[in-house]
């Protein structure tokens, strides 16, 4: 080959690439001029236009452009979204969380849509819309996570550890709670939880609940069961410790039924926390029943149990029922004959004197008007 | 004194206490309770209220208006402090009444008081009486005779009595459970709450219903009997009240033992205000039971 002929088809071929080259940036940049600054100091800011804009091969392009694919980067995010329950979204759900591309901050920058602290309030821009969680049958869980201790941690307190949606419910492959894979799905959830509160997850794991769970058990509470999902309050709060009876009693109505009889429950229903809620005596995460040894109920603990409130218990002490039924006549015998008693008692003292009463008041106003009768005529009494 | 001279005889009995501001010189007063015996059914009568107001919250627990007075009192250790107090009180003043009707049998032997007209103790004739006054509100027989304390005064002194070792021994056995319990099983406490419970809301249904009419309210003591605060009657309420004791007394020659002069004017106003308020907080109090007792 004749390097003359050689050269000219090197240069031909040149000059074709050249002819076909995107434009650089600057070139963009002569019309795109509002989107310098901020986008050198995002997180994109090293690479140029045609990195993302890939389908711009000349300058000027056409007044359409086919839409930017994020996932040439950022593939499994982009999976994962696509598989998740914001799949459906839109064309790009990228931005509905991420924001503008050209913008977009490390996601450690205070000031990123995803920096814990902002995240919340990133989901709720949809999350937080009343209308939204009407037309998606959803609860308004911003302003549920917000008044949480939680939300209360992560945004008041700056407390970055705290859990924010995605602590829970991932980032981009956020599945349906229905989903077995899902991360709050309620096989899942004491894991999920116990990614942060690793003793309790191990407390309830050993206790009767997290038993029951673990054999599949669609009756036993997770975690949220009892602590809600998204409005998770202090259990040291008086607000959630005065709600405990009826938490547990959603599922043990017997026994909420029995305690509503009791010392402890009626002074609490007036608003007395240092009573005995349902936890004081039969504990939290690893409640367990009366017949393991281990249990805070278990006989041979009883005294211990009752002790934490009332000095000087003993065996007599420890017999007392906290949840004695006095209508089942088998299991208090004593209690439902003197149920029984009293009843007939009241009825019959203030049933006989109520006619007593009844019959006094009409002989008594009979003799007045009698009385009175004379009076006027002046026969003086009796 | 004949019936037709008194002018009294034209009201209707039971208004003597009213006295009239032109009254005669010559209505005579007798001393039907002594000083003693009024402070006891007074201050009876603040702690009764006292227990009933902070111990029906608890009875009704479940009332919206139960927790608002909770709330209101500063929670439920106000109402126990109070309830606590005021039932120590109570137990102080039975205790004296024991201890002075003990007293006076062993020291002094006034066998009197368990057995006879002046005791508290029921007899024959309280049965016979009970039959008779029956008959009497049905128009089939006279009005009985009554002594010094008619069928009535008795069930409710003993209602009282019992009410109070009953409500009282049970409180103490829940407020020292622990105490208690060295001797008594503890699902006895349960029982002890049951018991303490509803003797008590028999008690207030009792008080504020049956007492206030049988002593106050009924026609010829409407609107108070006033003996049990300024301790006088006159001779005319002694006569129809307890005609009994009136002939016995006069038969003896004792009646003059127990004239007294007419009650200081002071005296009957603070008598007016302090039953009037009593009764009227009664009502008030058993007018929530009843309506808590339906919703519960």
């Amino acid at each position: 080959m004749n390097w003359r002929v050689a050269a000219l088809t090197m240069l031909a071929f040149t000059f074709h690439v050249f002819a076909d080259n995107p434009p650089k940036s600057a070139e963009c940049l002569t019309c795109h001029d509002d989107k310098a600054s901020p986008f050198q100091s995002s997180v994109h800011g090293s690479l140029s236009c045609n990195d993302c804009h890939t389908t711009i091969k000349s300058y000027p392009h056409p007044s359409t452009v086919a839409a930017v694919k994020c996932e040439g980067c950022h593939s499994d995010p982009v999976t994962g979204v696509h598989e998740s329950v914001h799949a459906k979204v839109s064309e790009q759900p990228c931005k509905g969380c991420h924001g503008d591309p050209h913008t977009i901050l490390p996601s450690k920058d205070p000031k990123s849509a995803t920096y814990p602290s902002n995240l919340p309030r990133t989901c709720g821009a949809c999350h937080g819309d009343p209308k939204f969680a009407k037309a998606h049958n959803l609860s308004n869980v911003y302003a549920q996570y917000m008044d949480s201790i939680h939300g209360f941690a992560l945004t008041r307190d700056g407390l970055l550890v705290a859990a924010s949606c995605s602590s829970c419910h991932g980032s981009h492959k956020i599945l349906s709670k229905t989903d077995p894979n899902s991360r709050t799905n309620r096989l899942n959830i004491a894991a999920t939880c116990g990614s942060c509160h690793a003793g309790a997850e191990r407390a309830y794991l050993d206790g009767i609940h997290g038993q029951r769970m673990q054999t599949g058990d669609t009756r036993a509470p997770v975690c949220t069961n009892c602590h809600t999902a998204h409005q998770v309050t202090s259990p040291e709060s008086a607000a959630w410790q005065m709600k405990t009876a009826a938490t547990c009693g959603a599922c043990h109505q017997e026994n909420y039924k029995t305690y509503h009889d009791t010392f402890h429950a009626q002074v609490s229903a007036l608003g007395y926390v240092e009573t005995a809620h349902c936890w004081d005596c039969h504990g939290f995460h690893n409640i367990l029943p009366a017949t393991d040894a281990r249990s805070s109920i278990a006989p041979a603990n009883l005294q211990k149990t009752c002790g934490k409130c009332h000095s000087g218990v003993n065996a007599g002490f420890v017999s007392y029922q906290p949840h004695a039924d006095k209508h089942k006549r088998e299991a208090n015998p004593a209690l439902w004959a003197t149920g029984i008693f009293m009843n007939l008692l009241l009825a019959g003292v203030l049933g006989f004197f109520a006619l007593h009463t009844l019959l006094w008041l009409y002989r008594g106003l009979k003799e007045s008007a009698a009385h009175s009768g004379r009076t006027q005529r002046g026969e003086g009494l009796q | 004194m004949t019936e037709e001279k008194t002018p009294s005889a034209t009201l209707p009995v039971g208004t003597a206490n009213a006295v009239p501001r032109e009254k005669p010189a010559d209505i005579r007063f007798y001393t039907r309770f002594s000083v003693p015996q009024r402070y006891l059914h007074g201050v009876l009568a603040i702690t009764f209220l006292g227990l009933a107001l902070t111990g029906l919250p608890l009875r009704f627990s479940n009332t919206r208006l139960a927790l608002a007075f909770a709330h209101a009192v500063g929670g439920f250790g106000t109402i126990l402090f109070f309830h606590l107090l005021n039932a120590v009180i109570m137990t102080v003043v039975f205790l004296i009444h024991v201890g002075n009707i003990a007293y006076r049998v062993v020291a002094h032997k006034e066998y009197g008081l368990v057995w006879g007209p002046n005791s508290m103790v029921p007899r024959l004739k309280d049965i016979q009486d009970f039959y008779g006054n029956l008959r009497w509100f049905l128009s089939l027989g006279p009005k009985p005779k009554f002594d010094r304390y008619a069928y009535w005064d008795k069930f409710d002194y003993w209602a009282v009595f019992w009410g109070m070792a009953i409500i009282g021994f049970s409180g103490y056995a829940m407020w020292f459970a622990p105490f208690f319990a060295r001797f008594i099983p503890g699902s006895w406490l349960n029982i002890a709450l049951l018991i303490h419970g509803e003797e008590a809301l028999l008690a207030v249904g009792f008080i504020f219903t049956i007492h206030f009419f049988n002593t106050h309210l009924r026609p010829g003591n409407f609107p108070m009997d006033m003996v049990i605060f300024n301790g006088k009657l006159t001779e005319e309420e002694l006569k129809h009240k307890h005609p009994e004791e009136y002939k016995r007394l006069v038969e003896s020659g004792e009646l003059e033992k127990f004239r007294a002069q007419e009650p200081a004017s002071w005296l009957r106003n603070f008598g007016w205000i302090f039953g009037t308020s009593v009764i009227l907080a009664g009502f008030v109090l058993i007018g929530l039971t009843i309506v808590a007792f339906i919703k519960d």
